[in-house]
């Protein structure tokens, strides 16, 4: 068998075959990216208001952009004392792997001290958090100095949104872009740097 | 072809001559010799075809009602169960449709696991089955993401999230899976596409597969004994009875056991006290709030409690991938020539029990709201459920076993 292979025939075979391959590769590109998000979804992304005036010092109001909640917290002073007490506790105190714009690199991770802006998905499997705002012992958490909780999986956050280290959650949550336009409203998705 | 031997007349003769269906029936049916010694745990193979059938069947009617649009698609669930001529009935033998074909496969499965089922010479039909098995989670998933409850949307959430532990392009590939920068309606129409057409037509491409594959070597049976080594002079198996008509008659018996217990759910008990229907799917689909406790439904929940009980997504990940993983690998790490469970010692059967126990345990682990308490337990099963496959490795390299028949003797 081997003797009477035609030499010419068999690379014009393998030629034939090695085009045909590569075209199914660029055939393959049109409907993988057909799963894209599509322009208009890239078009709904835009900046969202909220007036914050009514938020009273340990409440928290939670509003839509880009069809994820974000919270906007009004913080008590107790609340912002012990943020520095809860460092050791931390896996990321300082936020140096956060996904947040530069002008909230504190552990306030604010541009106001007291008004907290973070997106309400949580880092691990993007459950949203619940607001667990009081300074008690919770049944997750015996020292709680308020925060988030998420449900899901017991990923426990600080009312600066750090991850306490035990969680399953390995990144802070996530601060948006926003910006103040006056003393009572808010935009979120923009910001000075940006506009 | 053989024209001497096929004195076959009339219709069926002019068939076979363009197409062999009565070769096809004898090679699958009436001539395709099993062991005579099937037990009940051979029901679940035929149980599951009979499933995927009613599954087929009632979701080709589910989708004539059906519109998948983010805001469309909870209330076209209320108006099948509503307003739709026995609709009700449809979509209850669809989802509990779902969790019997867990059942039956995960009995399947571990009918596998007590005769050796997968050892060789079936290692492939292994394979393929665990490859349905795969296909399958996947199809239920998409198909519990369609009523758009709140449940469905926070499900697809977490799982689709997933694919951000892959290193790299994690996140990249999570806006691609979804399509969108949240779960969307365009997430929602991709999967009814995937969940309606593509994924069912692998499955059903995968169960001939499976089931060629089987018939190519012959089924397995409690005693774990090969039927071929004993054939009579014209050649079939010494201790094989035809399929048909012997188990074509048995497993009508099995499913009319099974539908007894199937339509008292359907008709009685469908949502199962929340285990097949979830309360907080009732709910419409809500982007701003997380039910209280999220949880999948009761098949995927082993492995859900596996994916909490690590403290960090990559690994969790991981670990979950892991588990499905280490079992296509099964007939390479069970090196014991004994197939059936019968003749193995005592650290076998006593293993395999607690293999059983652990992974029930952390499906009944999956269902909790996190405490630390279950959660090392959880820790505690999952190394369990990977010591034992480590621990089989081992021990059936120079396992001591009881002596196997050659024949079956009862």
């Amino acid at each position: 068998m081997t003797e009477s292979v035609n030499k010419s025939r068999r690379n014009l075979l393998l030629s034939t075959s090695a085009v045909g391959v590569v075209g199914a590769g660029f055939a393959a590109v049109p409907f993988l990216k057909s799963w894209l998000p599509s322009e208009r979804a890239k078009a709904a992304g835009g900046p969202v208001k909220a007036d914050i005036s009514k938020i009273e010092p340990g409440q928290m109001i939670n509003i839509l952009w880009r069809g994820q909640p974000v919270f906007i917290v009004n913080r008590t002073d107790e609340q912002i004392g012990v943020l520095e007490s809860l460092n050791d506790r931390l896996k990321d105190p300082q936020s140096e792997s956060a996904i947040e714009p530069e002008y909230v690199g504190n552990i306030y991770r604010s541009r106001k001290e007291n008004l907290f802006v973070v997106i309400g998905i949580c880092t691990h499997l993007g459950c949203s958090p619940k607001f667990y705002p009081d300074l008690v012992p919770q049944q997750f958490d015996s020292e709680w100095k308020g925060g988030f909780f998420c449900p899901c999986h017991s990923s426990r956050f600080d009312i600066s949104g750090r991850v306490f280290s035990g969680s399953p959650a390995s990144r802070n949550l996530d601060v948006p872009p926003y910006m103040f336009l006056d003393d009572n409203t808010i935009v979120i998705g923009l910001d000075q740097e940006k506009a | 072809m053989n024209s001497i031997t096929n004195n076959e007349k009339g219709l069926m003769a002019w068939i076979n001559k363009r197409l062999p269906v009565t070769q096809f029936v004898k090679d699958h049916l009436t001539e395709y010799y099993a062991p005579k010694n099937f037990n009940f745990w051979y029901f679940f193979g035929s149980l599951a075809l009979l499933v995927l059938v009613n599954q087929i069947l009632t979701g080709i009617w589910l989708t004539m009602h059906y519109k998948p649009d983010g805001a469309q698609a909870f209330g076209m669930v209320e108006y099948i169960m509503r307003d739709v001529p026995w609709g009700w009935l449809i979509r209850y033998l669809h989802s509990t449709g779902a969790s019997a074909f867990f059942v039956v496969i995960y009995l399947h499965m571990f009918r596998g696991l007590l005769y050796g089922s997968y050892k060789n010479p079936r290692e492939m039909v292994w394979i393929f089955g665990m490859i349905i098995y795969l296909a399958l989670m996947a199809e239920a998933f998409m198909g519990y993401v369609l009523p758009w409850g709140n449940m469905s949307y926070w499900g697809a959430k977490v799982i689709t999230q997933l694919f951000g532990a892959v290193p790299f392009v994690g996140d990249a590939l999570v806006e691609w899976v979804r399509g969108d920068y949240l779960i969307s309606d365009a997430t929602l129409n991709r999967f009814f596409a995937l969940h309606v057409v593509a994924l069912p037509l692998a499955i059903v491409a995968l169960v001939v597969l499976h089931i060629a594959a089987l018939h190519t070597v012959g089924s397995n049976n409690p005693e774990g004994v090969d039927i071929k080594k004993h054939k009579d002079e014209s050649g079939k198996p010494l201790d094989g009875i035809p399929f048909h008509p012997y188990y074509t008659v048995k497993d009508i018996f099995g499913v009319g056991c099974f539908l007894l217990i199937f339509l008292f759910i359907v008709f009685v008990k469908p949502d199962f006290g929340g285990l097949f229907l979830e309360h907080d799917n009732y709910v419409p689909a809500d982007p701003s709030v997380t039910p209280a406790l999220i949880k999948p439904v009761w098949y995927f929940t082993p492995f859900y409690a596996m994916l909490r009980a690590v403290p960090d997504l990559q690994m969790g990940a991981l670990v979950m991938l892991l588990a499905i993983v280490v079992l296509f690998f099964l007939p390479w790490l069970d090196r014991s020539p004994v197939k059936s469970i019968r003749y193995r010692r005592w650290p076998f059967k006593v293993a395999l029990g607690l293999f059983a126990v652990s992974f029930c345990f952390l499906g009944w682990l999956g269902m909790q709201a996190a405490t630390e308490t279950y959660k090392m337990m959880a820790q505690l099963f999952t190394v369990y459920y990977f010591g034992f496959f480590i621990w089989l490795f081992l021990y059936s390299r120079n396992e001591k076993y009881h002596q196997v028949p050659e024949r079956i003797e009862h």
